[in-house]
């Protein structure tokens, strides 16, 4: 859904309760969140999520801090803080490993909580770490095409393959019961 | 198989017979997962997309072995065809609306679709009729069990399960009910009920129409939060939340009965008359009426018309819907004219409707 005021995926969706002609929906990008919020558009008593995005964003406004932390990126995915931030999305899921510290005070504003305490997969095929290679090589397969270096992506289409292929990577269930 | 065989089934979650489904229309649970070894969907480029639809594909085919499915390349659709199933809650706005390879896993009783490549590599999905969400819980534990067999899951051992959006991890769980609150909003109590639960973890959305109007009386409480509670505690939440509005929407109609159930009856007649005797009508006014007439027929003022015939002329009414089931495009005035033609087609008493349709039932 894109944002009500631009181009911008909405990130943001604040349902206002307290508007005489009955309940409001806005769906906003971060950048018109904050312009929203501000304008006092969000009367006192919205409620728990107004507050927390407040909140959050006031904590996002060590300036320095922000600067260095948009600049953070994913080794595997490539995605910058700052990409993260502006779409509100992340790009791999080793993203969760690379921003933890960042994302979990997030996490806690978002949620009230950072463990999960729910179902688990029973089973677990191939490493992270193989994932994460894999995501990172065809990242790099991709910039490689992008450059013209085709013999070097012709070298890590093979690795990928490789690395699909491995046994490992082959999920071993026990046969079905 | 031809969408336009799906178009004049009634869906599973339009029966309009499970529990309390005088006021709930459906019980819906999402889970968001995605795929270990792959970026998330919106960095992957397209080649990738093609592989992670590829292998998804060929998975759930396997996972779900026994159970009629069929798969729909979404990005080969027609924007007819997209919307039709937007119309029928199969997939999202945000999938008939991505760019790249994408598809869904329909269950052909509906009773469940998995979308692939929308912001996440799967979105399961489970749809009932009524409020009945531990059996749909039930139906999408067994489900994403069985398609965890053939597919690594992004997983971290506190986070929980990976989403592209940190809105959505630990559970990926997207517990929704889907309620018909006509005597709150005419009564003026809805903001009064839903600023009430604000403190309980709970989301309330308005259902829009073609335009960004509430419609139709319609609304969606969800969970807000994914991460920290069990699966089973989400859904227990939303589960005790919603009676309490329907409690709150039963004692507004009753009071709307005892107050001045002569303006009731005037107001509910006149929608109906209006749904039978218009000779053209927008999908606007068409939802604003049939939702007077759906809670007409709940208190018993307006006979002759069944539940599942109206819960299906909300869905049925819907731009794409109308012109799946008239065979080609319309305009949008030829539209609003085969509506009103449909609408008394379907409301109108006919003694040759057949026998699913007796008009003396109920």
């Amino acid at each position: 859904m894109k944002c009500q005021h631009c181009e911008k995926p909405a990130t943001f969706h604040i349902t206002e309760l307290t508007k005489p002609e009955g309940p409001k929906v806005v769906h906003l990008c971060e950048e018109h969140v904050r312009e929203y919020l501000s304008q006092g558009n969000s009367p006192a008593g919205t409620g728990a999520l107004a507050n927390m995005l407040a909140k959050q964003l006031k904590l996002e406004q060590t300036k320095e801090h922000l600067a260095a932390l948009d600049k953070k990126t994913c080794p595997v995915c490539n995605i910058t803080f700052a990409a993260f931030r502006q779409a509100g999305r992340l790009g791999c899921p080793y993203d969760y490993v690379c921003f933890e510290s960042d994302l979990e005070p997030l996490l806690v504003n978002i949620h009230g909580a950072q463990i999960h305490k729910g179902k688990r997969p029973t089973r677990v095929a191939g490493s992270p770490d193989q994932h994460h290679q894999l995501i990172q090589l065809r990242r790099e397969m991709r910039d490689a095409v992008a450059r013209e270096e085709y013999e070097r992506a012709s070298e890590l289409r093979d690795k990928i393959r490789e690395l699909e292929n491995e046994p490992t990577a082959e999920k071993k269930s026990p046969p079905e019961a | 198989m031809k969408l336009e065989e799906l178009a004049d089934k009634c869906s599973e979650w339009l029966r309009g017979s499970g529990p309390e489904s005088d006021i709930v229309i459906s019980s819906r649970i999402r889970l968001a997962r995605n795929l270990a070894e792959f970026a998330f969907v919106r960095r992957a480029n397209a080649e990738e997309k093609n592989s992670i639809a590829k292998l998804v594909r060929s998975k759930i085919e396997i996972a779900m072995d026994g159970h009629e499915l069929v798969y729909l390349d979404v990005d080969r659709l027609s924007d007819l065809d997209r919307q039709f199933l937007v119309e029928r809650q199969l997939i999202s706005r945000e999938l008939a609306e991505n760019e790249g390879s994408r598809g869904v896993a329909i269950d052909l009783t509906e009773q469940f679709s998995v979308m692939v490549n929308e912001e996440d590599h799967l979105r399961i999905q489970v749809i009932r009729s009524g409020l009945d969400l531990n059996r749909a819980w039930e139906c999408i534990d067994r489900i994403d069990d069985k398609i965890e067999k053939e597919l690594n899951y992004a997983f971290h051992d506190d986070f929980g399960y990976l989403t592209a959006c940190p809105t959505n991890v630990g559970t990926g769980l997207r517990v929704s009910v889907m309620l018909h609150l006509p005597a709150l909003v005419i009564t003026r109590e809805i903001d009064k009920v839903f600023r009430s639960l604000q403190k309980l973890n709970v989301a309330v959305r308005g259902l829009y129409g073609e335009g960004s109007q509430f419609m139709g009386d319609f609304y969606q409480v969800s969970n807000q939060i994914t991460l920290g509670p069990t699966e089973h505690e989400l859904v227990a939440n939303v589960s005790e939340v919603v009676p309490r509005i329907i409690d709150y929407e039963r004692r507004a109609r009753e009071f709307l009965v005892n107050e001045g159930e002569k303006d009731l009856h005037d107001d509910v007649s006149r929608a109906f008359g209006i749904l039978c005797t218009a000779k053209k009508i927008s999908s606007e006014e068409t939802m604003h009426y049939l939702s007077k007439v759906r809670m007409g027929v709940n208190l018993g003022l307006i006979s002759d018309v069944e539940m599942v015939t109206l819960n299906k002329l909300f869905v049925h009414t819907q731009p794409a819907h109308l012109q799946k089931l008239r065979g080609h495009e319309l305009s949008v005035t030829d539209r609003n004219i085969e509506r009103a033609n449909y609408l008394q087609e379907h409301l109108l008493p006919k003694h040759n409707q057949g026998p699913t349709n007796d008009p003396n039932s109920n």
